[in-house]
């Protein structure tokens, strides 16, 4: 997408339609030449693992779509008939449920990845900034997914997380009773949240190619950091970067498909295999598993409106993350000291994912686990507002290799073309 | 989130001696479900026809006379992965079964003594429910909703093994000091410990035409299999495509990791 084309058109036809509309050039040049740092490892592989997860669910969910009743009568037996009487209803429908949570699982490996390789610093802050828009947007496609099937934690779940708007002053219910579209979450909200959920993935692609656009302006990053300085760093994507992406996401499919054929309920909950009853409420609503962490933040803070706050605040922190970071080295591989709290941080979200699925008065080994979920929000927050701008001044990196090609190849490689 | 699944193994051990009462302090937390065995389970585990067949039995004759199964049709217990019917015996089955009529060529639904009209099901038709609606089955039932089974082994916390426990705990004492609720039932694998219906099971409270004894055990193991089964009927056809998959995509995780390491050799 960037650079001079390789592109070398072979028969008549080929330059006809180059000349024209020159789509096989472009894609020769995005997949095929594109030159790629030759030391990317298997957190590397999980750019194409998403992009794999949003087809998946795009094509199984469109499938669903032609057997699924939005109504709020007949939301529930219609999921009950695609898994009884459509044929292989209930493997689609299991890929979809479970490809939520497989995709989820691969984005947060992949933001993961990119904290602590440095992946979001220039010139690559337009290219984060996207893929945080892009995670927002999985989120709002989930939560509305989650809501189709009418079950006890579907309507439940809807009704806590559309009710986080009542909490903004004055207009507040006003804009819970706009997006319900009735005075309570009935069938208006579940119309509406069906066809948001079939729109919102077809923005993600669109948004998905500006992501790829993003990064295949100033190429990969890598495991080390450092720019490409000759051509001798590079492979091409192909084959080296097709059958290496190939290899690692066959093996996430297979355990992908271990939930999907040997424990499809896995991460799902028993709740909502009853149907939706807006008389009765569960003793505990918990999000999916992939909001967790949000929820223990919101949860922790007595206040509902500073609770909101704070769990928007959260994700509207990732857009500043290229400016609050001020070292000048990109990879955790070098940065002794922001290593340590990278995997703080890591930690802590998984803390409070914990805290999310606890009931709001647990404790846990002599702990109230809202303690803990309120530890673990201020770490989140100071890890970015503080610890990132602060470690970047006054830590001192290791030294950075001369090249990727002197990395990787040790004596083979000669010297790097200044 | 079920994580408790992982640590169930390790619980049920702990916690189905009645000691458990004790460390409960008081509360009333229901108790962690027995550990049963099913043949449903594992990862080639599949249902066990006579098992199947024998809970249709306590279902129809014990069950089905306060529970609903909405989604249960009588075609379903002649098709594959389920209680292996044959056609003519779902049939017969669904022939013995009254169901209200559709409106006959004048229109109307009840007889000259205002009786609703009645026909025999067809193998297209649902299970008969035993009420005509919500506020009847409440009616009946001291204001409890005896739930629909159809999906009732998915829905609640603990599974087969969560619904066996119940159906088979109501001859545990209740603990000093622990009242039971006038009208309801003691039942310590029951949130709130109080239950509405009565104990289901009875020793010989069906007659088995294939020999087997039925004690309480063997019924609740029988009728527990037969709801499983209810609530996923695919499971079989599920974990056999499931084995075909994983064979196939391993051998190709293989393919792909030869031709990685090949076209990787002079790389690095």
């Amino acid at each position: 997408m960037s650079g001079p084309s390789t592109y070398n058109p072979q028969s008549g036809l080929e330059r006809w339609i180059d000349a024209r509309l020159p789509l096989p050039r472009l894609l020769h040049d995005t997949v095929h030449t594109f030159p790629t740092p030759r030391n990317l490892n298997i957190w590397y592989t999980f750019g194409g693992i998403l992009a794999f997860c949003l087809g998946v669910q795009i094509i199984t969910g469109i499938t669903l779509a032609m057997h699924y009743v939005a109504n709020a009568n007949l939301a529930f037996n219609s999921v009950e008939t695609i898994m009884r009487d459509v044929n292989y209803g209930w493997l689609i429908r299991y890929i979809h449920a479970n490809g939520a949570s497989m995709f989820f699982l691969a984005v947060y490996i992949h933001m993961f990845r990119g904290l602590y390789y440095g992946s979001y610093k220039a010139p690559r802050e337009l290219l984060w900034i996207i893929g945080v828009l892009i995670y927002l947007l999985m989120m709002a496609t989930a939560f509305f997914g989650y809501v189709l099937p009418w079950g006890q934690m579907s309507f439940w779940g809807a009704t806590v997380i559309t009710n986080l708007f009542s909490a903004i002053p004055v207009v507040g219910n006003h804009i819970a009773t706009w997006l319900w579209g009735d005075f309570a979450v009935g069938d208006a909200t579940l119309n509406r949240f069906f066809s948001l959920h079939y729109l919102l993935p077809f923005i993600i692609a669109g948004v998905v190619v500006l992501h790829i656009w993003a990064l295949h302006v100033p190429g990969n990053n890598n495991p080390l950091g450092i720019d490409v300085k000759s051509p001798q760093d590079t492979v091409p994507f192909h084959p080296y970067y097709t059958v290496k992406d190939a290899f690692y996401l066959v093996l996430f499919v297979i355990f992908f498909a271990g939930f999907v054929f040997y424990s499809p309920d896995f991460f799902g909950n028993p709740d909502n295999y009853q149907p939706a009853n807006p008389l009765v409420t569960p003793p505990e609503i918990v999000p999916e598993w992939y909001l967790l962490p949000f929820y223990a933040m919101l949860r922790s803070i007595p206040n509902k409106l500073l609770g909101v706050i704070v769990m928007g605040g959260a994700i509207v922190t990732l857009v500043f993350i290229p400016w609050l970071d001020t070292s000048r080295v990109r990879s955790c591989r070098f940065r002794p000291l922001m290593k340590q709290f990278f995997w703080g941080l890591v930690v802590c979200c998984v803390l409070l994912g914990y805290c999310g699925a606890q009931s709001v008065d647990a404790v846990k080994f002599g702990i109230p686990m809202v303690w803990v979920a309120r530890i673990a929000s201020i770490y989140y927050f100071a890890f970015f507002w503080l610890i990132m701008p602060i470690i970047g001044l006054i830590e001192t990196p290791k030294k950075l290799p001369a090249s990727i090609a002197q990395s990787v190849l040790g004596d083979k490689a000669g010297a790097p073309a200044e | 989130m079920r994580l408790t699944k992982l640590s169930l193994g390790i619980a049920l051990g702990l916690l189905t001696s009645v000691s458990a009462f004790a460390a409960e302090g008081g509360a009333t937390k229901r108790l962690h479900p027995k550990a049963a065995e099913f043949e449903f389970e594992g990862p080639f585990g599949t249902y066990d026809r006579g098992a199947l067949q024998r809970g249709y039995q306590v279902y129809k004759e014990v069950c089905a006379a306060c529970h609903s199964a909405n989604l249960l049709s009588f075609r379903n217990l002649a098709e594959p992965g389920g209680p292996g019917f044959t056609e003519a015996q779902a049939r017969a089955l669904a022939t013995a079964a009254k169901i209200p009529a559709e409106p006959n060529d004048k229109g109307e639904t009840t007889d000259d003594k205002g009786a609703p009209l009645m026909r025999s099901a067809t193998l297209a038709d649902r299970f008969p429910s035993p009420y005509p609606n919500e506020n009847a089955a409440r009616a009946s039932n001291s204001g409890a909703l005896p739930p629909d089974l159809s999906l009732i082994v998915k829905a609640r916390e603990g599974e087969a093994h969560y619904i066996y426990s119940l159906l088979t705990g109501f001859h545990e004492k209740a603990p000093a000091g622990f009242k039971v609720t006038e009208g309801k039932y003691f039942n310590p694998y029951f949130e709130g410990w109080n239950i509405t219906m009565p104990p289901p099971l009875t020793e010989n409270g069906v007659t088995y035409s294939d020999g087997t004894k039925a004690t309480i055990d063997q019924q609740a193991h029988d009728v527990v299999t037969f709801l499983a089964w209810a609530a996923e009927p695919k499971m079989e056809e599920r974990k056999r495509m499931g084995f075909g998959v994983m064979v196939f995509l391993i051998v190709l995780a293989g393919l792909l990791f030869a031709a990685y390491r090949k076209v990787w050799k002079d790389a690095h």
